[in-house]
């Protein structure tokens, strides 16, 4: 056991252990240090000074998010000299930053907006900054913007995308008075080696960076009685919007959610879980054709591991950074876009709509399902397949603006027909979801055997952790799979980009070698998406994790290929995994790209 | 210049054209590491780049880490307004600051020295490259595994601030760091490193020929030994002097000033600016805390006389800061650009003099609140010109 550190803060005696601060122990007594750098997702950035606090025999004050406590240290939060200078630093802050507060994006949640109003800085006097600031906005990218006007200069977002995404698309630009957040000649974003994941947005304290919103454009959809307007929503959706509307994180509001989109008016209410599965179908058969060719037909040509491909900012990323492996890539599309393909066609036609007179639109954990949806080889149905991506949050928007008092809904359930999924599908939301779908149904299509694991709980795969691996040996194969008798299918599974970057470099290192990986872009997976509520933390990535997990085990069909749906859809559409239909509509290909 | 007044006395320590380096670095070589620590910290050498934290003690700090790989570097990254000492040290004893650097080396265990040089003195490169390779022969000759390389900082201020030059060093972007770890335990690369100024590492070499007592006669309790100033502005006399420590200020415009002394600014930008009426109860050298009666300097001493309007030299300052603030603490970021607005406020009638008040104020928060020592000190030079020439600032 590490050793314990004894101090007192405001008087009070608290026992931390070493290396923690003076925040960390702060929290212990439930005192709260008001913070704006700082983040528990990321390194201790030191640099907003909000946090400082008085340590007797220390002339200066100092900050608390930076500062280990140390034996015997007296450490007060609350004094005049305190509270003065930290009156100043949220003072200084407003100077620089576009106060247009109603007009602005993050009004209500932001965190510097909640900071003015706990000082009550009223009577600001210092001189505007902001007149004289060459400020720009970026609005080029289908998915994020960014307003420099709201910035703070936390580095929040220029720590998350190094760290936790290590892309690096944003990085502090100039010094003094003119330093700013920005991107490789201060190009737009849409312009740079971002991979829209959002996570800039999520770790965002202001409404410097925000999604960018199609609210309106849905809502113009919906009062257009000639358009049917289709929705689909991601699994991780169900278990994130609820922190939007007054319930606690990992709270299920599937039932609500889906009453909800029909009080907004959307003609069809669909579930993106319903396409997870068929992309369990496409990608688990495409897995085993790749097996195949490599074990049986000893192709040098056959690219494995095969890494899923429903995660379109992981997507972006290995276009960006590993364009050489593209071809490990699924050619699968994400759910999401398997998704609209069909609406317009497959959809259209069951419930006799012109499908140029649909609009599809998807809700998504996700902002970077907002450039997917825009990418120019997303057209198959002939049209758009997506034309519309909302995240939760905007979701959570359209159902206050509705006027729709969310707690007190009735759970109802999804329209038929492309709107039932089965447990592996919500399990998508997870990080090692789609991974642990994809053995439920691929190990029982060889083997004729469930999945050997209690409940069908691939547990290896699930939790936080950066990268986990799993092997399964396969064993009484099934006569057309007798390649595969004995093999032992090496997998492995990772969320954030730092990760998957690491997991990449021991793959070509060839430290390591796999069959199968599923890399998800956000921390968590899906559930921690770019565009799921603020704020997270891994706390709040857990409980929705067990929400996912709690969801699945109370799914009567959890296997992607025992969904009746799906079942029917390849009998009265797409014939067979992998048939000359599924290859027009449901996969597509990649594009290598810059490096920066 | 009164001829009854008695002139400073000039040292000739530094300067002192001694080519004994390779025997001075034998006998200190030949030292147990305890015993040139002891005469280190017996010196009562602080460090000279203006911080004036105790030489020998750093070095005991860092020689105690037990860690494989440490680091010397030698800041000369010189960038403080009115400071230009360390170009001469640098261009006419080199062989001095590497002698100390390379003691300093043996005595904390490490293989790797650095010079960061400011990059407006690439100038000096040719010539310091050339004194290394026959120092390098030196080292070679008396068998001590040390290299040192020379490291071209890029013109910011900020990177001559310790942990910003390590930054800067190792590619980054040059922003101080949180404060503790200090450099001892985690300098460049996380690893142990004594940074000294280009000044302190010549001063070891002295006390390393002549011994820690000899130097101790120097200067007055808590500033012992001499100092090398860079003398500018209304002066007839302009440059490099090496002096005592502990003289007053009068002392010192008495020697140095034109008659006409108004004041004097101590430290550069980020020093203090002394008033006439205080010149006599103001001296030059360290003192356990900032009194204002005892002022720490790198070296830089400004005089103006009466010619000078001290809101342009306020201004001449602020903009500096303003600009060369790294810009990721708030207090310093914010702050430079609402002291620099807010005098031209004041000045220009849109603010009442009384919002002079309310700066000064928010420099008592810069002093407690910035990261680093550029924000902290912001608070010296305004608030001690603001407060000693307030109608200079509004009329």
């Amino acid at each position: 056991m590490s050793n314990m550190v004894n101090l007192t803060i405001n008087g009070i005696a608290v026992s931390v252990e070493e290396g923690k601060t003076i925040l960390e122990a702060a929290e212990k007594l439930h005192i709260k240090i008001p913070t704006l750098c700082y983040h528990k997702d990321l390194c201790v950035a030191g640099n907003c000074r909000v946090c400082v606090v008085e340590q007797v025999g220390n002339n200066k004050l100092v900050a608390s998010c930076a500062m280990p406590v140390s034996e015997g240290m007296e450490i007060n939060t609350n004094t005049l000299k305190v509270r003065n200078c930290r009156k100043h630093i949220i003072e200084l802050l407003l100077t620089e930053h576009n106060e247009e507060c109603t007009k602005c994006y993050r009004n209500g949640h932001c965190e510097l907006q909640e900071l003015a109003a706990e000082y009550q800085i009223t009577n600001q006097d210092f001189i505007d900054l902001v007149p004289d600031k060459s400020y720009t906005v970026d609005r080029i990218s289908p998915a994020i913007e960014k307003d420099d006007s709201k910035c703070i200069r936390c580095q929040r977002c220029v720590r998350t995308c190094a760290e936790i995404q290590s892309v690096g698309a944003i990085a502090v630009a100039h010094k003094g008075s003119e330093m700013k957040i920005s991107t490789v000649f201060d190009r737009a974003l849409d312009e740079v080696v971002c991979t829209n994941c959002g996570q800039c947005i999520v770790h965002c304290p202001t409404g410097a960076l925000t999604e960018k919103s199609y609210v309106e454009k849905v809502w113009d959809a919906i009062a257009d009685p000639e358009t049917h307007v289709v929705v689909q929503t991601a699994p991780a959706v169900r278990i994130g919007l609820g922190e939007e509307l007054g319930f606690d994180p990992g709270t299920r509001v599937t039932g609500k959610m889906v009453s909800a989109l029909r009080r907004l008016g959307f003609d069809s209410v669909l579930d993106t879980d319903f396409t997870a599965d068929l992309t369990i179908m496409e990608e688990g058969t495409e897995l085993l054709t790749r097996l195949k060719r490599a074990l049986v037909e000893d192709d040098p040509d056959v690219a494995l591991p095969m890494a899923t491909s429903c995660s379109p900012g992981w997507v972006k990323y290995i276009e960006h950074k590993y364009p050489e492996y593209l071809p490990n890539l699924s050619t699968c599309k994400s759910p999401q876009q398997m998704f609209g393909a069909l609406a317009k066609t497959y959809y259209a036609k069951k419930i006799k709509v012109d499908p140029q007179n649909i609009v599809s639109v998807s809700i998504m954990p996700c902002t970077a399902k907002k450039y997917e949806a825009n990418r120019p080889e997303m057209k198959d149905s002939g049209y758009k397949d997506v034309d519309f991506v909302l995240t939760t949050r905007e979701l959570a928007v359209m159902i206050r603006q509705a006027g729709i008092e969310f707690e007190k809904l009735n759970d109802e359930s999804f329209d038929s027909m492309m709107g039932t999924g089965s447990g592996a599908a919500v399990i998508f939301g997870a990080t090692g979801g789609v991974m642990e779908a994809a053995l439920r149904t691929a190990y029982e299509i060889v083997t004729g055997r469930e999945v050997p694991f209690e409940n069908l709980e691939i547990l290896p795969v699930r939790g936080l952790n950066g990268v986990k691996e799993v092997s399964i040996k396969i064993e009484g194969t099934l006569d057309d799979w007798k390649f595969l008798e004995g093999v032992e299918l090496k997998c492995a599974i990772t969320n954030g980009l730092e990760n998957a970057h690491q997991l990449m470099d021991n793959i070509k290192n060839g430290d390591r070698f796999y069959h199968f990986i599923e890399i998800m872009a956000c921390p968590g997976g899906c559930l921690g998406g770019g565009g799921q509520p603020y704020p997270v933390d891994n706390d709040v990535r857990l409980k929705r994790m067990q929400a996912i997990y709690n969801e699945d085990s109370d799914l009567a069909i959890r296997k992607s290929h025992e969904n009746p749906e799906i079942v029917q859809i390849y009998k009265d559409f797409l014939e067979e995994p992998l048939s000359h239909k599924s290859h027009k509509l449901l996969h597509t290909t990649y594009v290598k790209r810059e490096q920066y | 210049m009164t001829t009854t007044k008695k002139q400073l006395h000039r040292i000739d320590l530094i300067f002192k054209n001694e080519q004994d380096c390779k025997e001075i670095l034998r006998n200190a070589l030949a030292r147990s590491n305890q015993e040139v620590i002891n005469e280190m910290v017996n010196s009562g050498l602080k460090g000279r780049g203006g911080a004036g934290f105790p030489t020998g003690l750093k070095w005991k700090l860092t020689a105690e880490q037990k860690v494989d790989e440490k680091f010397v570097i030698c800041n000369a990254d010189e960038g403080e307004p009115g400071t230009f000492k360390d170009r001469e040290i640098l261009t006419r004893v080199p062989h001095k600051v590497l002698s100390g650097m390379a003691v300093c080396a043996k005595i904390i265990g490490a293989r790797k020295g650095y010079i960061y040089l400011r990059g407006e003195y690439k100038f000096l490169v040719p010539n310091l490259k050339k004194e290394l390779r026959r120092f390098h022969d030196i080292l070679d000759e008396l068998g001590l595994d040390f290299r040192v390389e020379i490291f071209m900082g890029s013109g910011a201020y900020i990177c001559g601030e310790e942990s910003a030059l390590f930054e800067s060093m190792e590619g980054k972007r040059g922003e101080p760091r949180n404060k503790p770890p200090f450099p001892t335990e985690i300098g460049y690369l996380n690893k142990p490193t004594v940074i000294n100024n280009v000044e302190t590492l010549a001063h070891s070499y002295t006390i390393l020929k002549y011994g820690a007592k000899k130097f101790r006669e120097l200067g007055v309790k808590d500033s012992r030994g001499s100092k090398v100033f860079s003398v500018s502005g209304d002066t007839p006399i302009p440059g490099i002097y090496e002096l005592e420590l502990g003289m007053s200020v009068q002392d010192f415009v008495d020697d140095f000033g034109d008659g006409d002394t108004k004041a004097v600014q101590v430290g550069g930008a980020s020093g203090f600016l002394v008033p006439r009426k205080r010149f006599g109860k103001t001296s030059i050298g360290y003192q356990g805390k900032l009194t204002g009666i005892s002022l720490p300097t790198g070296g830089s001493m400004m005089i103006f006389n009466s010619s000078r309007s001290m809101y342009n030299v306020l201004n001449n300052y602020l903009d500096f800061f303003e600009e060369e603030s790294c810009g990721q603490c708030t207090p310093c970021r914010v702050g430079c650009q609402q002291l620099l607005k807010g005098i031209k406020a004041v000045k220009r009638g849109e603010k009442p003099a009384s919002y002079l008040d309310k700066l000064l104020k928010l420099t008592d928060t810069m002093k407690l609140t910035a990261k680093c020592g550029l924000g902290q000190s912001v608070a010296n030079s305004f608030s001690s010109i603001v407060e000693n020439f307030r109608e200079e600032m509004i009329y």
